[in-house]
């Protein structure tokens, strides 16, 4: 995938690996566990691959092997068939050498509720011989403000900051970050955010799971949808969201379409309920949306405001869209 | 964007501590964490105090041959072996397990086997201060161990914390943590008082026989024959190490990371 040449070269100067090398690569994995005796094939042959310097976002409803698909490339899990390679190295059977290389922040966290963030992360610190300078990250992140109360009384959010810094700490070259904005405010979102921007650039590989398709679409260069333990849509977010129709027109009115009105829509234009709200009419506490499909010249929407006129429907929201990541995210969970 | 905070550059290699220093590292926050756990330092220190304090005072243990606080300070050091390898350690292991902080560790430079190696370090350093802090008020109660015998009950206060180490971690890696809390508070009770750690196993019909295999009174026993009569108890250590051993053998095999 095309990074940004400015970035890149930056990059070459400073960075340890360069931006594009295979970091991560998964190549038909498939990983079943036993479940009260009866066997359930969680992965049924994932491939994936992460690169130096890019955000590869893992996308999929509940259930669809997100997180084991991580334990998978991080060692916890040992696949029940494929390979996986980190590091050009087997995860599963890393050393300490393999280990300050990757960084890992799990869904839960895995932050020990009696110590405080200061006592962990200067303890987690102390494990490499080069670690990152913590009292700067944990002031970046925030985490001072509440660096020495035990983190059994943290809040969801604090306590992801705190594992995300932990994560940080070996200044790792490549990170695993399971929902990191899960209980985020909506300030600590934009920190945290803009952190992973920052390691991006600095040639880290990112791979994080989220089913929020926001982070997706703000985050990643790569993204890879699963489902049901498949890959079933890979690529950046631009390729994933675009389809060579035109762009599809939305627009909400303050009451619903009558029927009388939508038999009779200019010719080549197409006008739907927008999928993905209410039932009826696409309606909402704040009136019903629609999407209109076909329009590509001018003339199209002056037909459009025509067919409005005639009806009396006075748009209250209005506004051209490519596909959303959305979108392609309905098409794909049934 | 602004420019890259040089700290945050990926490291260029590989760059974990050795393993030494790693497991030092582990071993002296587990001690801090224990230490400032107020629940396990009543388990570790307050309570076999207690139960020194209460042989003392009642005499209960006093026989025309033997002061009662001779017999009752070696009991009491196994109980406290009890409380930091298998009570507290098995229980703190338990809730990190629930919570992740062992699968979250293990993917660090420590890893599974520097984590263990860690905690066993704690339990060794945290049944250091339990010897001096105990054994120190019972010198001052009037305790006169043997001292031929030093080195024997050092033996047996290893032995025994790796043995219950290891139970503790089996129990703590196969069962839920609040079953883990509930059966190691149990089995220290019984095993103190009825196992023949603090007293020797009472005499009542097939019991004493049975109980003498228990890794407790095989504890308790070494522990008084070395510090008592300046003994080394061979069947009591045979039986210690048996039990290390199995222990540590079915905890590799049964233990659960998550």
């Amino acid at each position: 995938m095309p990074a940004d040449p400015a970035v890149t070269g930056h990059l070459h100067a400073q960075g340890p690996a360069p931006t594009g090398d295979v970091q991560l690569q998964l190549t038909d994995v498939h990983h079943s566990v036993r479940s009260r005796g009866s066997t359930v094939e969680i992965l049924r042959g994932v491939e994936l691959t992460a690169r130096a310097g890019q955000v590869t976002a893992l996308l999929g409803p509940n259930g669809a092997g997100k997180t084991t698909t991580l334990m998978v490339a991080q060692g916890l899990e040992r696949p029940t068939s494929g390979t996986v390679r980190l590091l050009d190295q087997d995860p599963w059977r890393a050393g300490a050498d393999l280990r300050s290389r990757v960084g890992v922040m799990l869904q839960d966290g895995g932050m020990p509720l009696a110590a405080t963030p200061e006592r962990l992360l200067r303890h987690v610190c102390t494990l490499y011989r080069d670690p990152v300078d913590m009292p700067r990250l944990m002031e970046r992140l925030g985490i001072d403000e509440f660096a020495r109360r035990d983190i059994r009384r943290l809040s969801g959010g604090q306590r992801q900051r705190v594992s995300l810094a932990a994560a940080l700490a070996g200044r790792p070259q490549v990170i695993f970050l399971d929902e990191p904005s899960a209980g985020l405010d909506p300030v600590s979102r934009q920190l945290v955010f803009e952190l992973i921007r920052e390691l991006r650039a600095s040639g880290m590989a990112i791979i994080l799971t989220t089913h929020l398709l926001d982070d997706a679409q703000r985050l990643a260069d790569h993204v890879v949808l699963l489902r049901q333990g498949r890959v079933v849509r890979r690529g950046t977010v631009s390729e994933l969201t675009s389809t060579s129709e035109a762009p599809a027109l939305h627009f909400r009115v303050d009451r619903a379409v009558p029927s009388v009105a939508l038999d009779e829509v200019p010719a080549g234009l197409t006008v739907q309920a927008e999928p993905g709200h209410s039932s009826a009419g696409g309606g909402t506490p704040t009136g019903s949306s629609y999407v209109v499909h076909g329009a590509q010249r001018p003339s199209d929407l002056e037909a459009l405001a025509a067919w409005w006129t005639r009806h009396d429907l006075m748009p209250t929201d209005l506004h051209l869209a490519r596909r959303s990541l959305e979108d392609v995210f309905l098409e794909v969970t049934p | 964007m602004s420019g890259v905070e040089s700290s945050l550059q990926p490291a260029r290699a590989a760059h974990a501590q050795p393993l030494v220093r790693r497991v030092l590292s582990q071993g002296g926050y587990e001690t801090w964490t224990a230490l400032k756990n107020g629940e396990q330092l009543l388990v570790s220190i307050i309570l076999p105090l207690l139960a020194l304090f209460g042989t003392v005072w009642t005499g209960l243990l006093d026989t025309p041959t033997t002061r009662g606080i001779d017999l009752a300070a070696p009991g009491v050091l196994a109980l406290a072996v009890l409380s930091s390898a298998f009570t507290g350690q098995g229980i703190a292991t338990a809730f990190e397990r629930r919570y992740g902080v062992l699968a979250y560790l293990s993917t660090t430079p420590l890893g599974p086997a520097g984590l263990l190696l860690g905690k066993a370090l704690s339990v060794l350093t945290l049944l250091t201060v339990q010897v001096t802090v105990i054994g120190g008020v019972g010198l001052a109660l009037g305790w006169r161990p043997d001292l031929a015998g030093i080195s024997w009950a050092a033996l047996f206060l290893i032995c025994g914390a790796a043995t219950f180490t290891a139970l503790g971690l089996l129990i703590a890696g196969t069962t839920k943590p609040e079953a883990t809390l509930a059966l190691t508070n149990l089995l220290w009770v019984l095993l103190g008082a009825l196992g023949g750690a603090v007293f020797p196993v009472p005499d009542v019909g097939i019991w004493s026989a049975l109980a003498a295999f228990l890794p407790s009174a095989a504890l308790g026993d070494g522990l008084r024959a070395a510090l008592l009569d300046g003994t080394l108890d061979g069947p009591a250590l045979l039986i210690l190490l048996g039990w290390a051993i199995l222990a540590t053998l079915a905890a590799v095999r049964w233990f659960r990371w998550r």
